[in-house]
């Protein structure tokens, strides 16, 4: 019986598997693949593992696999070199770091390639990215390290209803906020909650790069393009290929490479730097910013057609000041997470302290909150959080004061108070020394401007109850 | 200039974290001066070598994949990082030498025809 299998497998079979582009073949898998020869070099890598590693296929070939791929898996012994020698598969957890300084948690299985002679040829590994098995073991069991996006706000459950949805098309999202908002946390959610989320999702800082460089980074050169380019270079849109390009500060794009990324957002296709041949993609665009994108329309700085391309969906993230209610809760969780993740016996803070930590105007947002926590943590050498235990750049901050404001009487009379545009957010943030109250009462004075003094249509523009405007009104002599 | 490169071997290790030995050498012009140090770590911590460029006085650190933490900490202590290097650390020694070093570069060395078809 298995001789007349093994004779049906020759003849009908061998042929078959011969005409098979294993190349394509490779590059139609979600996971990352790598075939090593008996002296561990690789052959060939797949479309994926590209994506993973941030090398493309021809310039890997003949390098020893460790250096491809950079895992961590030397710590737990030489798993390639037992799966050499017995010829038997195995398949364990790690981490391997790419060549944008990312580690990324991965399953590796790691099987023996054997000739049809039956000997044995090299080994076969194949990567599987869980980021989010561990991310979802880390929600499960406690604290990773790892961002969450926390907020009960009525503004944040805006952005939360908003996020399934954003998900579910393909549509390019626009995130606008300050510095310090989770911008990046949101992308990658959209990212990992939508169809793509198994193909990868690769981040750019298009205020990073020079222009000329940001052009070969985004779509990628060809051999001997210009001096330097001594390699053929993917780019970053074809390594994105099915997943998510996330484009933050694109406020900062020069405008011949807007042009471009319109004629990829509308075609799908783009030729890379130097190249003749058309390239085409399947990527979903992120965008992000925290410059005001329609003010760089009117100034001529910014496409108005790429305006309108990337905003089809919006997500606007509110600055720290203007989520009270969040504050408490996100104190109270980046102080459990470095709590736990430092191994201290830390119960709080002490009333002095939260009275300065919730005065304070975060002009960095939730993240400058999660490090003035991290600093109090690491600091702090007793059971309670004291106000000399948090950073002292943090209370010279606040003894600053900025003409931030300006008053604005508009055509139909209304006083509106606005930003002054030169002095930029975290300027204005400083600008109130008082903090929350400062910020709360200009907040109830917008709102009581734009409703023409309603306080129903007031209460509910912010947020509130009835009651709480009524006391807040009260509370800052606003009657 | 004195310069940690972070071994395996005869090459650059893989990882910056990983690496159990290191390698530092110092420069003057174009020439290697003195003996080359090579240490052996007691274990494999990306801390212990950060510590130990800042300890060592290091200029520059010539590494494989590195973690942004490390990267990011190392610049801020002014020290220069050559990251994504792959091949033997001579050679990377003589191409940080000529300045010819750039992150990412697969020495000559690295690459054997890997074709086996």
């Amino acid at each position: 019986m298995s001789t007349k299998k093994t004779r049906i497998g020759n003849r009908s079979q061998t042929p078959l598997l011969k005409q098979l582009d294993l190349t394509s073949l490779l590059d139609s898998l979600t996971l990352g693949v790598i075939f090593l020869d008996s002296d561990r070099r690789a052959i060939v890598i797949n479309r994926f593992l590209e994506a993973l590693t941030g090398y493309n296929r021809e310039e890997v070939v003949g390098v020893h696999g460790e250096n491809v791929i950079r895992s961590n898996l030397k710590s737990v012994g030489d798993p390639v070199g037992k799966v050499l020698q017995s010829g038997k598969g195995t398949t364990l957890e790690g981490d391997i770091i790419n060549q944008y300084r990312k580690k990324i948690p991965i399953r590796f299985t790691i099987s023996p390639l054997k000739l049809n002679t039956g000997k044995g040829a090299g080994v076969i590994i194949v990567l599987e990215d869980i980021s989010l098995l561990k991310d979802l073991d880390n929600k499960i069991h406690g604290f990773s390290g790892q961002e969450k996006i926390l907020g009960h706000s009525r503004k944040m459950q805006e952005i939360f209803e908003l996020l399934p949805i954003t998900a579910r098309t393909d549509a390019s999202v626009l995130i606008t906020g300050e510095t310090g908002t989770g911008k990046d946390l949101i992308a990658e959610a959209i990212h990992k909650a939508s169809k793509r989320s198994r193909y990868p999702f690769i981040k750019v800082n298009c205020g990073a790069l020079p222009e000329s460089l940001l052009e070969s980074e985004l779509f990628g050169h060809i051999r001997g393009a210009f001096t330097g380019a001594e390699k053929d270079k993917p780019g970053m849109f074809r390594l994105a290929h099915e997943g998510t390009l996330f484009l933050t500060e694109i406020g900062d794009l020069s405008l011949p490479l807007q042009v471009k990324i319109l004629t990829v957002l509308d075609d799908k296709e783009f030729f890379p730097v130097g190249g003749s041949t058309k390239v085409t993609v399947n990527v979903r665009i992120i965008a992000a910013t925290h410059r005001d994108l329609s003010q760089l329309v009117k100034q001529g700085r910014f496409r108005e057609d790429l305006f309108y391309r990337l905003n089809v969906l919006h997500l606007h993230l509110p600055p720290l000041r203007e989520r009270e209610e969040d504050f408490r809760l996100l104190l109270d969780h980046f102080f459990r997470e470095f709590r736990a993740n430092l191994n201290k016996k830390i119960k709080g803070f002490n009333d002095d302290c939260l009275k300065l930590l919730s005065s304070y105007s975060y002009p960095g947002n939730v993240r400058e909150l999660r490090n003035i926590v991290e600093y109090a943590v690491n600091v702090c050498p007793n059971e309670i959080i004291r106000p000399e235990h948090l950073p002292k750049n943090m209370l010279a901050m606040e003894k600053y004061s900025y003409p931030a404001m300006s008053q604005k009487i508009e055509a139909g009379g209304k006083k509106e108070v606005q930003m002054d545009s030169s002095v930029k957010t975290a300027a204005y943030a400083r600008s109130m020394p008082g903090g929350w109250g400062d910020v709360e009462k200009i907040m109830i004075l917008n709102a009581l401007t734009k409703t023409k003094g309603n306080r129903s249509k007031t209460a509910e523009l912010l947020g509130w109850s009835r009651s709480k405007l009524w006391r807040k009104i009260k509370h800052y002599n606003l009657e | 200039m004195k310069i940690l490169i972070t071994i395996e071997k005869n090459e650059v290790a893989p990882r910056f974290d990983q690496a159990s030995e290191i390698l530092i050498i110092k420069i003057e012009g174009e020439t290697i001066k003195g003996e080359p140090r090579i240490m052996l770590l007691p274990g494999t911590s990306g801390e212990d070598i950060c510590g130990l460029a800042i300890k060592e006085d290091i200029s520059l650190v010539i590494c494989g994949g590195i973690e942004d933490a490390h990267f990011q900490y190392l610049k801020w202590k002014k020290i220069k990082v050559i990251d994504g290097v792959i091949g033997p650390y001579e050679q990377a020694v003589n191409f940080a030498i000529k300045n010819r070093l750039i992150p990412g570069l697969i020495l000559p060395g690295a690459s054997i025809c890997g074709d086996l078809s």
